[in-house]
């Protein structure tokens, strides 16, 4: 599947890797940190609510 | 309607609420199709060989890293003339976005270096200058995290932002002074003749977008985080005072 | 205005700070060097321009916490905030006085030192004159860093992580100078380069230190 890279196939593979992997680690830690505040100020709210 | 509107936390959250599942949807779309077309379908350069498939993911992402940067600038700006505090807020969002990319950058640049100029790191113009942007986003973030009041700490990194910048364009122009490059000059160009040619093109302007989409969708959900958090502090103060 | 140097002054000498620790971080640095490089004496004269310039940077850092926080402490700052003094005249004098009790003192230690480091004769000249050109720009640079973090506890990490990048441009050119000295070359561009940091570094960059140091004071 994965097309002939030739010698710099350590190079390609590792930058797409790199990348990826950055990417993904920005994307979950801003989700995450996303939920975690929206459900702080949830209960924060209902505790006023009340 | 202007776009003033927006400056309104609660309006923001919810238009950006309606906006956010597209935008997620299209850069996903959009980096998927890019970095697939990019790796699977794309020639070899004749000269830098399977290298040239790196370009998908280190031209936009560098071009990322020093549009963040503008992006903090005019909304530290906007803070400072309007005092918008979802503009702050967003200037803060975006710092450690573009330090990924930045990484980013910096990283894949060094991959391909290696195998084209032989060496991993080279104290070249463009590189030495994307670094020194990666220290300004380090103490940029830094400030923040280290100043509690929430207004202080947004006028003292807005002004930071400020004279970063200037500081960066002269930094770049130093190093360009203090040493002649490896880098090739700009890749893109306005000039048909001098561009790359359409194979390497298209896809790289597909992942540009990616990395546009990804880095709006991105400032948006922080923005939001950054929102609910203040409001949180300021609920949890009040309920302190009470 | 000429009263706040003074005192400032005055305080900088008798807490004996001023002068002698940034001097003697300076000279530590500069016979650290060769520990670390090995001591050939042809290695050591050509990084010598460089080593000056780094070791009067790190002092010059390390002696910034001491501008502002001080009078923050005490409250001083506060009643000189109040002063009929504008606080752009405040902080100017505040980086003068910080100029004249550290990045003075550098300027003429370093010919010193470059003997330990065995620095090309024709280089001497060149490394006072680029150190006297760009430690002010240290001074007021770092200024602006101390009005950042005057507030904080342990601002000082924070600050050499501010500051450090905004010191590039300066070193950059103030090295070249020192290095193109050294090597005979002609120094005219980053000698005028400097300079330009320099004096628009002086004229624009306290009226950022001034507003912060309002929204500081706050």
């Amino acid at each position: 599947m994965i097309p002939d890279l030739g010698k710099y196939a350590f190079a390609v593979l590792s930058s797409y890797g790199v990348t990826i992997v950055l990417l993904v680690v920005i994307v979950l830690a801003s989700l995450r940190r996303a939920r975690k505040v929206r459900v702080a100020l949830d209960e924060i709210e209902n505790r006023r609510g009340d | 309607m202007s776009l003033w509107e927006y400056a309104n936390p609660v309006k923001f959250i919810r238009t950006t609420d309606k906006v956010l599942p597209w935008v997620w949807t299209l850069a996903g779309l959009c980096l998927v199709t890019g970095l697939v077309w990019g790796f699977f379908f794309t020639p070899n350069d004749f000269r830098q060989g399977s290298t040239v498939k790196i370009i998908y993911i280190h031209v936009p992402s560098a071009l990322m890293a020093i549009n963040a940067w503008l992006m903090m600038l005019v909304a530290s700006l906007i803070w400072i003339v309007r005092r918008h505090h979802v503009s702050a807020l967003a200037a803060r969002a975006a710092a450690p976005v573009g330090a990924v990319m930045t990484v980013i950058a910096l990283a894949t640049g060094a991959f391909w270096g290696q195998p084209m100029w032989g060496t991993w790191w080279a104290w070249d113009p463009r590189l030495t200058s994307f670094l020194i942007l990666f220290l300004f986003y380090l103490g940029y973030m830094a400030l923040w995290e280290a100043i509690e009041n929430d207004d202080t700490a947004a006028d003292l990194t807005s002004i930071l932002c400020l004279v970063g910048s200037v500081f960066a364009i002269l930094s770049r122009y130093a190093v360009n002074f203090w040493n002649q490059g490896l880098h090739q000059g700009a890749t893109l160009s306005l000039d048909k003749e001098e561009n790359i040619s359409d194979v390497f093109w298209f896809p790289l302007l597909v992942c540009m977008a990616g990395f546009v989409l990804l880095f709006i969708a991105l400032v948006f959900l922080r923005t939001q985080t950054e929102i609910r958090a203040r409001r949180t502090r300021a609920l949890l103060s009040r309920e302190g005072q009470a | 205005m000429r009263a706040l140097l003074l005192r400032d002054l005055m305080l900088a000498i008798r807490a004996g700070g001023g002068f002698g620790l940034g001097l003697a971080f300076f000279l530590i640095v500069t016979v650290l060097v060769p520990f670390g490089v090995g001591p050939q004496t042809e290695l050591l004269s050509r990084i010598a321009p460089g080593i000056l310039w780094i070791g009067a940077l790190l002092a010059c850092l390390l002696s910034l916490d001491r501008i502002l926080a001080l009078d923050w402490e005490d409250g001083s700052l506060d009643l000189l905030a109040t002063a009929p003094l504008p606080m752009e005249g405040i902080v100017t004098i505040k980086a003068l006085a910080h100029w004249i009790t550290t990045g003075l003192p550098l300027v003429l230690a370093a010919p010193v030192l470059g003997v330990l480091l065995s620095l090309p004769i024709p280089a001497y000249q060149w490394v006072v004159i680029s150190l006297a050109v760009g430690t002010p720009a240290l001074s007021v640079i770092g200024t602006f860093g101390a009005a950042l973090t005057v507030g904080l506890k342990r601002g000082g990490l924070l600050m050499s992580l501010l500051v450090l990048p905004l010191y590039v441009p300066t070193l950059i050119f103030g090295a070249e100078v020192a290095r193109r000295g050294a090597e005979g070359l002609t120094v005219q561009t980053p000698l005028l380069l400097l300079a330009g940091i320099s004096f628009g570094v002086i004229a624009l960059l306290p009226f950022a230190s001034a507003a912060v140091l309002r929204i500081n004071l706050r």
